[in-house]
């Protein structure tokens, strides 16, 4: 039984999240079909940036305008020191209702959860989540013991710091790997603590059609935690992308993943 | 998806006709009158819902009232919002956090034109389009008549399954009856005529009315007139858009979301507003005549900051207008050359008949949650409430409600009689815990927070018939 409509939002109104600068990437499609925009929201640490790599530039040239954010505190957002999850609910949804159409909302990583959130407040032409990381404490166990020593500062506040070993496959050259991994930031202590507990995201409005995928060598999302989440949110099995890592937009085969996002997305009814 | 009303449809194969004129048979298709803030929501909820719909707009624009342009909006240049955003905006579609607390109305404006492009509803609208006349049909359908605004062209009749009233209730003005009011040879506008401050420079103005409207008229001609005094019938509470360094209602809610009895929070705020605003009758105000919560709260910071430098004096009712004067009931007289009638607005179903809505002769429909007619169950009106908050939020989660009754009416007409039971049984019923003063002004007016807790109980119980049906196979 999924949770109930929910109308008083009483934090919502009396203490609404304040304003913040916030960095919007975008491609254009190459031709336009009317298409909905496609909206990628990063996980934590990461910027708009991951998706400009590669991902803006295939959707646009598949007709759709690709638009990419960074949460606050990261990339070239305004600061957010003390940002919660509901402040980064907040930038999507400002973000996507700042669009000319009903947006497709795209979540990587934790991005996942930011997204599964927003789609509770703004009625998402679609969701995709990709690699989603939900949080709870079986992502923490699996950040363990895959990463000690970048999870364990976390804990007591500090930065998370994810490795090239568990963001990316060995097809990718070690040098741009590094360089990818330099690139990232942290965030919030507030909202790392959150990811682990949380009230679960309420229901989605519009009813949205989902799509989850990921990858089963992805060394953050364990292959029962994806199909759990495939199994609630779309109601069936994720895509597989095997033999990639956590960061599949960067990750040396990004253009496999995207192309059957923007399939699927090409299927949905006009 | 096969609807019970289909099967109730009595044509036999002949086309369909309302008397002897055509209709064009629309079949599941839902209707909204009006395209301003009540009814591009109720399109966009519509349409989210699963349901095709046509909506008529007698403008050429959406927007409706917030539309400056249009003949009947009541704005005028200096129109600002009086709750602030957070509780004024769709809450799936959050105004620019860019935006002041207060936004101006042509924001407004952009807002919904906004809201009309992202969720692609113009392409369901009729515009320069009149809604004529509304008859129930066989199978509680509705006939909807239409034609060119201004009467021009042929009339259409097209047949609906369900009919949302969104058309407003702020642009007919209500002008009482004063004695005397042909012989003042002064000007008298009602406030609804009143556009630009430049109206009132040098003028002597008499403002009629302590609505919010009244209220920003009297602190503009503080400004600008030659003279201004503002005739209230009672004392009200002037609430400072401001308190604590927060807007109002925020500050308000904050106390709500504590569970503080009424009584508590009348005691507070009135503590709060005696040392914020003070003594009212130390300015020359009546005393107010309610505790607050009661009446519609006036959100105005000025007028009490007016009226203390003078600009604006505070008179009782209007008895009688005479040539160049004007007669106060405690016996005095003012000499004013401009009146403006600030003395609100009358809701107005002029294409319903008044037993469809329970219509009393002084114009009040009896409705359930401000929305649902007893004996209508496809009839639905939207936008016909006063909150003591903002108001599109609301309107939002009215249509939420009516598009959700209308899918359970149809996947699980059985789960669909309890519902209407208690439309019948609560018809009328107001929403809002404080005893609300009677008025014409005040009968239609909502505590946010009693009203949407009510919405909120009738949307899960529509999801719970929904789920329970579909879980039965249904």
């Amino acid at each position: 039984m999924s949770a109930q409509v929910r109308i008083m939002r009483t934090r919502d109104w009396t203490r609404p999240v304040p304003p913040v600068t916030r960095e919007v990437l975008s491609v254009p499609p190459v031709t336009d079909e009317g298409r909905p925009p496609v909206l990628f929201v990063p996980g934590f640490g990461h910027g708009a940036w991951v998706f400009a790599e590669h991902w803006l530039g295939r959707v646009a040239e598949r007709g759709f305008p690709a638009y990419a954010m960074s949460l606050r505190g990261h990339g070239a957002s305004g600061a957010g020191t003390d940002a919660t999850l509901r402040a980064y609910v907040h930038d999507v949804v400002q973000v996507a209702a700042a669009l000319p159409r009903q947006a497709v909302l795209v979540g990587h990583g934790a991005g996942s959860l930011v997204v599964a959130r927003a789609m509770a407040r703004y009625p998402a032409r679609a969701g995709v989540l990709v690699a989603p990381v939900l949080g709870g404490w079986t992502t923490l166990a699996t950040a363990l013991i895959r990463n000690p020593l970048g999870t364990l500062p976390a804990l007591v506040g500090g930065p998370l710091r994810l490795s090239r070993r568990q963001l990316f496959s060995r097809e990718l050259p070690v040098a741009l790997a590094r360089s990818y991994v330099r690139r990232l930031g942290a965030a919030s202590a507030t909202a790392q603590w959150q990811l682990l507990a949380h009230r679960p995201p309420e229901p989605p409005v519009g009813n949205p059609p989902v799509l989850v995928l990921g990858s089963p060598e992805d060394r953050v999302v364990p292959s029962d935690a994806l199909a759990r989440t495939a199994r609630r949110y779309a109601g069936g099995a994720p895509l597989l992308f095997p033999g990639m890592g956590h960061d599949l937009m960067l990750d040396a085969r990004w253009a496999e993943p995207i192309e059957a996002i923007v399939d699927w997305l090409a299927k949905l009814p006009r | 998806v096969s609807t019970s009303t289909d099967d109730a449809r009595t044509d036999g194969g002949a086309p369909p006709t309302h008397g002897r004129r055509p209709v064009d048979d629309r079949g599941d298709t839902v209707c909204v009158i009006g395209a301003g803030a009540a009814g591009l929501t109720a399109v966009k909820n519509l349409k989210e819902h699963g349901f095709a719909v046509d909506c008529f707009e007698r403008e050429t624009a959406v927007g409706g009232a917030w539309n400056w342009r249009h003949d009947r909006s009541p704005v005028y240049a200096s129109t600002y919002l009086i709750s602030s955003r957070p509780f004024t905006e769709y809450p799936d579609f959050p105004m620019p956090d860019s935006w002041p607390d207060y936004p101006h109305h042509s924001q407004l404006l952009s807002y919904f034109e906004r809201y009309a492009d992202h969720f692609d509803l113009r392409q369901h609208i009729w515009f320069g389009t009149e809604v004529v006349r509304v008859e129930p049909a066989d199978g509680e359908r509705w006939d909807v008549t239409t034609r060119s605004t201004g009467g021009y062209g042929a009339e259409r009749t097209r047949r609906y399954a369900a009919v949302v009233a969104a058309n407003g209730h702020n642009w007919a003005p209500k002008v009482p009856a004063y004695e005397g009011i042909d012989e003042f040879r002064g000007t008298i506008i009602h406030a609804s005529a009143y556009k630009d401050p430049a109206q009132l420079r040098r003028r002597r103005v008499l403002v009629v009315g302590a609505g919010n409207t009244g209220c920003d008229i009297a602190v503009e001609a503080a400004q600008q007139a030659a003279a201004c005094w503002h005739s209230t019938r009672r004392g009200y509470w002037y609430a400072p858009k401001y308190v604590l360094g927060r807007p109002t209602d925020q500050v308000n809610d904050a106390a709500l979301a504590l569970r503080l009895p009424l009584r508590l929070r009348q005691w507070l705020f009135h503590r709060l507003l005696r040392l914020t605003v003070g003594d009212l009758t130390r300015y020359g105000l009546p005393k107010p005549d309610h505790k607050l919560y009661e009446t519609h709260p006036i959100a105005n910071s000025q007028l009490v900051y007016y009226v203390g430098h003078g600009a604006i004096t505070p008179v009782p009712d209007v008895a009688r207008f005479g040539h160049h004067r004007v007669e106060l009931v405690n016996g005095t007289e003012v000499q004013p050359d401009l009146v403006v009638l600030a003395t609100g607005y009358l809701p107005r179903f002029e294409f319903l008949a008044p037993e469809i809505l329970g219509t009393d002769p002084n114009g009040r429909p009896t409705l359930y949650l401000n929305a649902f007619p007893p004996g209508h169950p496809t009839l639905a009106v939207v936008g016909l409430f006063q909150p003591d908050s903002g108001v599109f939020g609301i309107m939002h989660w009215q249509t939420v409600a009516v598009a959700r009754w209308l899918r359970l009416r149809r996947a699980a007409p059985e789960a669909a009689a309890a519902f209407a039971r208690e439309v019948q049984a609560g018809a009328g019923r107001r929403w809002n815990r404080a005893t609300v003063k009677e008025s014409t002004r005040h009968w239609f007016e909502v505590g946010h927070i009693d009203y949407l807790r009510g919405v909120e109980r009738t949307v899960r119980s529509f999801d719970r018939g929904l789920a329970a049906a579909l879980g039965n196979g249904a």
